[in-house]
């Protein structure tokens, strides 16, 4: 299953996020979490669940995703575990070329790296900071 | 050189091969992944098996690539993208009437395009400690099947590098890797099949 949460007047400006997890009860209460913590001002997209709506990610919904999520200023992934990541860069490989460069998969905790990407993305920031800050959190 | 008819074959002992050991691909899952390996791939073969009769006229590369597209859509984890990737990978290198040497050549260039997507080199208790001795037995004239067989049970003493089984460290020893075993399951049926149509 997948679904988007509500966008706002300001998309565009900001770059997106979205959020990959294995079930979507993670995925939605991660963006819930995000809206509750940083607002209405990052484009926001977030899917959960294989093909057949059970555990796991499904190429097709994180297509979606970040099709709800897309920004100019680029889109940054958040991934909880190892075939949400794989999935997502096989997503990314998929787009058109001129898509392809502006996203990226964050190297971060997922709810944690959530909040603080979108935090950074409200702001304003650059897809290389927002992932930057967010990998901050990673032990190296 | 290999017909519809052929084709069809192929992809039917692929997916009656990996359908009928989903159980036990899912038990060696459990054991050191997340348990759902074997429900994925039966997943994405039931989803190319669904589509048989649209692949099997297609010649040989453009029925790899819709396999491929299928396994990513439909898998729903790692192992999608991972055998999306080798059968994409495999269907950019293949020619529509494939010799030995042609495979041989397509799946060491097809392990490239599996290394990158996983992040992972052999010796790391994946599917490609066994796609890797096939793609030597092919290129050497030994049995590709022995060679899977033998080297699905090498990655039971082995430590896992990458994936979930990476977590379990030293725990994860003893158990043999799931992809390994599917990658070999896979290579087995191929081989039966081409032995009884070419």
């Amino acid at each position: 299953m997948s679904a988007s949460a509500s966008p706002s007047a300001s998309l565009g400006s900001n770059v997106g996020i979205v959020i990959v997890s294995h079930s979507p009860d993670v995925a939605r209460g991660t963006a819930e979490m995000v809206r509750q913590m940083v607002g209405d001002e990052v484009p926001l997209a977030f899917c959960g669940g294989n093909p057949d709506g059970g555990l796991g990610t499904s190429v097709e919904a994180i297509l979606g995703a970040i099709d709800r999520a897309w920004s100019e200023k680029g889109v940054a992934i958040l991934v909880d575990l190892g075939g949400a990541e794989t999935n997502s860069e096989m997503a990314i490989e998929m787009q058109p070329e001129e898509r392809a460069g502006r996203i990226v998969v964050c190297n971060a905790p997922i709810v944690e790296g959530a909040v603080i990407a979108a935090t950074e993305a409200s702001g304003g920031a650059s897809l290389d900071i927002v992932r930057r800050t967010a990998e901050e959190l990673s032990p190296a | 050189m290999i017909d519809d008819k052929g084709r069809r074959a192929l992809i039917e002992a692929m997916a009656g091969a990996v359908i009928a050991h989903a159980d036990e691909l899912t038990a060696l899952d459990q054991a050191i992944g997340d348990g759902d390996h074997g429900l994925n791939m039966k997943r994405g073969f039931e989803a190319v098996l669904a589509d048989v009769d649209t692949i099997s006229a297609k010649p040989i590369p453009e029925a790899l690539k819709a396999i491929g597209t299928t396994l990513v859509m439909k898998v729903g984890g790692a192992s999608g993208p991972l055998y999306g990737t080798l059968a994409l990978a495999l269907a950019k290198e293949l020619p529509a009437d494939p010799s030995r040497a042609d495979l041989a050549r397509a799946l060491k260039a097809a392990i490239e395009a599996v290394k990158a997507r996983g992040k992972s080199e052999i010796g790391q208790k994946t599917m490609l400690d066994v796609l890797a001795p096939v793609a030597a037995a092919l290129e050497s004239g030994a049995d590709p099947v022995a060679a899977a067989q033998a080297a699905a049970e090498a990655t039971v003493p082995m430590k896992a590098i990458r994936g979930r089984a990476s977590f379990l460290g030293d725990r994860s020893i003893g158990h043999m890797d799931p992809g390994a075993r599917s990658s070999a399951l896979l290579v087995a049926a191929i081989a039966a099949k081409l032995d009884e149509i070419a």
